[in-house]
């Protein structure tokens, strides 16, 4: 059964698009200043450029899952979108947020907390846009036919990630303490509550396409859920090394933060397994490869990239350098990038109506766009590990060390261009999709 | 508080605190690193303090033109003296924090000519 209420997906999906094609544009202007060509200096300054990237990023993610999480709900709860019209409010005044942000960046107007840097007067707008979008998805959820674990799993999700959102406005007076809680934020988001997300969309993806019974797939849910819990609260801890707090968060950070793959690892074996059992041969191809894609490079990314600087005798070198670089690229790709691309490779034939989901474009933008980046991850690795020697190990110099591993970025930027193909190309395909139609949703199945 | 005892809670003053509000409303966490977090861009700045002493960061805080040290820009703030003054003493401070170590003392430092 599908709702005329999905196509308010399509919107959120576009915006999504939209907003990574600018962060893109900015990774490059950084990748150019690395490597010696930072022209734009007058105009786009480097913390200019990093905090709108990391920002489009955030707002693009969040975006996609607002997106997942409008196509999903209607269809889990078998009950149309409360109140369409609130939807697209609430989704132009996340794009006029977002862009007041963005511009209000290249005016000094911030407020200079890594990934936090929306100011305040905007925080309290994004508070009311998420909880506007939390209210339509919780009455629909309210008023539908049925509460599956999935579609719980996925609003859990967001409602922490909302709640989470708080502690990062709290103002300290000491670094330390705002660090602490700026943490809560950012790694209780990406290494918490986004994985229940993701998790959520993984399920629902797997349900549609593989043809796996729910009962099996939810299963595999709750472990997921609960290893993300158990490791992800106090694997918080690795970010509590070195920054002005007591020893005690060595041993616990260290400990729990090593366990944190597990729950990475537990999505890649689900994905394969459901896709090894399903009887059912969805045709299309390219929702199955982003989807299988998403569970096995977040384990690589987020997993095992993590794993490799988390223990606090190696993060106490490897600690702000170009390493944190390396597993942040990846991480974000597999985990979060690539399951919001899956899903709008599966929704987008139903919600259209055309059928573009073996075509030639599609299966190279996957290709282009995953080898691009893991050029990139080991573009900044290599240059991450040369600098941790140099700069840490022997003592020399910043800007000298700096003048060393600037090579590095020109492979960063030829990666960068190959993943940009693969990007672009899969935007296009997007674009020839073309308009949702209330037909198409109710012609399928 | 435990946390506080490590961050020196009790040399926390009204400067550093001042020191702070520029350090956040100008982002330059946007190129630096503090205790290890911002951008890789620009130097660590924890140990600051120690590593140029004062004169020298008041210069590059209250320089008209971009501190460019082998051609990589810093935006030209201009800060007033008052404001500098400010900064070196949110700098002072963060590096009397004890950060468990952080940031590492090399090892072949001394073996190394590097003039």
């Amino acid at each position: 059964m599908r709702y005329k209420s999905q196509k308010l997906a399509y919107w959120f999906f576009a915006l999504s698009m939209l907003l990574l094609t600018l962060q893109i544009v900015y990774g490059f202007i950084m990748a150019f200043a690395h490597l010696g060509y930072d022209v734009l200096h007058p105009v786009i300054a480097f913390n200019t450029a990093r905090a709108v990237h990391t920002n489009l990023l955030v707002v693009w993610l969040l975006s996609g899952f607002m997106g997942a999480a409008y196509y999903i709900i209607p269809e889990e709860a078998e009950h149309e979108m409360v109140n369409v019209k609130l939807g697209f409010v609430q989704l132009i005044s996340l794009a006029v947020v977002g862009v007041i942000a963005i511009i209000g960046y290249h005016f000094n107007y911030w407020e200079g907390r890594k990934f936090l840097e929306i100011p305040r007067p905007l925080d309290y707008l994004v508070v009311i846009n998420v909880l506007t979008f939390l209210g339509l998805i919780i009455a629909t959820l309210y008023k539908g036919k049925k509460r599956t674990t999935t579609s719980l799993v996925l609003t859990m999700g967001l409602v922490f990630a909302a709640l989470l959102y708080l502690p990062g406005m709290i103002w300290f007076d000491n670094q330390t303490m705002d660090s602490f809680f700026r943490w809560w934020v950012v790694h209780l988001w990406v290494e918490g509550v986004w994985e229940l997300i993701m998790g959520g969309i993984l399920a629902f993806l797997l349900i549609k396409i593989t043809g796996v019974d729910r009962e099996v797939i939810e299963k595999w849910l709750y472990v997921i859920v609960g290893l993300t819990f158990i490791s992800g609260v106090l694997g918080t801890g690795h970010h509590y090394y070195y920054i002005g707090t007591p020893k005690y968060w060595l041993i616990i950070g260290g400990i729990f933060s090593a366990m944190e793959p597990l729950a990475f690892l537990g999505m890649a074996l689900f994905a394969i397994a459901m896709y090894r059992k399903g009887e059912k041969k969805h045709p299309n191809k390219i929702a199955l490869s982003w989807t299988l894609g998403t569970a096995i490079v977040s384990f690589v990314g987020a997993g095992l990239l993590g794993l490799a600087h988390t223990f606090p005798q190696v993060n106490m070198y490897t600690h702000g350098t170009l390493v944190t670089a390396m597993h942040g690229h990846l991480a974000f790709w597999g985990a979060y990038a690539m399951i919001v691309l899956a899903i709008i490779s599966y929704s987008m034939p139903n919600m259209t109506g055309r059928k573009l989901f073996d075509s030639t474009t599609g299966v190279l933008a996957f290709w282009l766009s995953n080898i691009g980046m893991l050029g990139m991850t080991v573009a900044f690795g290599v240059a991450g590990v040369a600098q941790v020697y140099l700069e840490r190990k022997m003592g020399l110099d910043f800007g000298d060390v700096q003048k060393e591993i600037q090579v590095h970025f020109l492979i960063l930027i030829v990666c960068a261009t190959m993943f940009t193909t693969g990007i672009g190309l899969f935007i296009y395909e997007f674009i020839r999709y073309g308009l949702p139609t209330d037909e198409a949703l109710e012609s399928v199945n | 508080m435990e946390v506080g005892k490590h961050s020196d809670e009790e040399n926390l003053t009204a400067q550093v605190v001042r020191g702070k509000v520029l350090w956040e409303a100008n982002n330059c966490m946007g190129c630096h690193t503090i205790m290890g977090e911002g951008a890789y861009y620009a130097p660590e700045l924890t140990k600051v303090v120690e590593r140029r002493g004062e004169g020298y960061m008041k210069a590059v805080l209250m320089s008209k033109t971009p501190w460019s040290p082998r051609g990589r820009k810093m935006v030209a703030y201009g800060f007033s003296e008052e404001q500098a003054n400010d900064l070196v003493a949110f700098f002072t401070w963060i590096g009397n924090t004890d950060l468990n170590g952080f940031p590492p003392k090399p090892d072949y430092k001394s073996t190394i000519n590097t003039k």
